[in-house]
C-alpha cells in the first residue's frame, strides 16, 4: 500500500474524476470483483459529485480497511455545506434539490456493503461508505 | 477540459468515449453532437461506450438526453458496447435509460440503424464505399 489514506480535495469536476481514479486503484489492489469495484466507483463518483454540487466543495478519504480476514476499500465524503434537513426524503429515488435525477444517495447506498450518513444542518454531510470483498 | 472527438461514418455520428470524463465534457459533447447533426443531416448517432469502465446518473442522463436530442433533430441514437458489470451497476443504481436504444457493438448498432432508415424509405446513400472510411477526426483523439 502507498499512503495508509489518500486524501483528495473536490473542489472541481476534474477532481470528481481524481476520486474515480483513486478509487478504482484501491478497489483493484484489495482484490474487489469486477462488479464491485463497478459499483464502488460509481457510488464514489455520485458522492463525491454530491459533494461538489451539494457541499459546495470538501474532500474524499479513501483507505484500505480490514475486517475478520476481509478486505475492503472506505471512502468518506464531507463538506461543510448547507446539510441534509430531511434525510429520508433524501434518500428517496427521484429526490433531487438540483437539476439531477435523485439517484445519487439512495442509489449510492444500493451499490455499497455500508452506508452511513451523518449530516447537520448548517453544518455540513459526511457520507461513508465500504464495499467488502466476497 | 477533454473534447470527445465525433466521427462521420456515412451518414452516421460516430462517439467513442475513451478517457474517464468530467461533467462538463459530457455537456460539452451533448452540445457538440447536437450541432453536428444539424450541420450534417446524420440520420443516426452510435456512442460506443466499449471503454466506458463506469456509468452513474449523470452520463446516464447524458444518454437519455442525447437520445431525445437527436429524436427532435430526426436521427437515432444507438447507445453500444456496454460493459456487464456497467450493466448490473446502472439497474442496481437505478437507472432504466428509458428511450436509449442500446446494442451490443458497433456492428448490431450500425445493423440497427440501418434497418430504421431502410424501414423509413430512406436511400442508402453512398454508405457501401464510405463505411469503412472516417471521414473526419477532429485534431483531439479521446486515447
Amino acid at each position: 500500500m502507498p499512503e495508509p489514506v489518500d486524501e483528495l480535495p473536490i473542489t472541481t469536476g476534474d477532481d470528481v474524476v481524481r476520486v474515480r481514479q483513486a478509487v478504482r486503484a484501491r478497489a483493484g489492489a484489495a482484490q474487489l470483483s469486477l462488479v464491485d469495484q463497478t459499483k464502488l466507483i460509481t457510488a464514489a463518483s455520485e458522492l463525491a459529485r454530491n459533494t461538489l454540487v451539494h457541499g459546495g466543495s470538501g474532500v474524499a478519504r479513501v483507505e484500505t480497511v480490514e475486517r475478520q480476514g476481509r478486505r475492503g476499500v472506505k471512502a468518506v465524503f464531507t463538506d461543510h455545506g448547507p446539510g441534509i434537513a430531511d434525510v429520508e426524503k433524501a434518500l428517496t429515488d427521484g429526490f433531487t434539490t438540483g437539476s439531477g435525477l435523485g439517484l445519487g444517495l439512495g442509489g449510492s447506498r444500493r451499490l455499497v456493503d455500508e452506508f452511513v450518513l451523518e449530516t447537520a444542518v448548517g453544518k455540513g454531510t459526511t457520507v461513508t461508505v465500504i464495499k467488502w470483498t466476497r | 477540459m477533454d473534447r470527445v472527438p465525433i466521427l462521420s461514418l456515412g451518414d452516421v455520428l460516430l462517439v467513442s468515449m475513451q478517457v474517464d470524463l468530467q461533467d462538463e465534457s459530457v455537456v460539452a459533447l451533448q452540445e457538440d453532437l447536437a450541432e453536428r447533426i444539424v450541420d450534417s443531416g446524420a440520420s443516426g448517432v452510435v456512442i460506443d461506450i466499449s471503454a466506458v469502465e463506469i456509468v452513474d446518473s449523470f452520463i446516464g442522463r447524458m444518454f437519455a438526453t442525447i437520445a431525445s436530442l437527436s429524436k427532435v433533430l430526426d436521427a437515432e441514437t444507438v447507445v453500444v458496447g456496454m460493459r456487464p458489470a456497467v450493466a448490473i451497476t446502472l439497474v442496481e443504481l437505478g437507472l432504466s435509460l428509458q428511450g436509449v436504444r442500446t446494442a451490443l457493438d458497433l456492428e448490431r448498432g450500425l445493423a440497427a440503424l440501418r434497418q430504421r432508415r431502410a424501414e423509413r424509405g430512406i436511400p442508402l446513400s453512398d454508405e457501401s464505399d464510405e463505411a469503412d472510411e472516417a471521414v473526419e477526426a477532429p485534431a483531439a483523439a479521446g486515447d
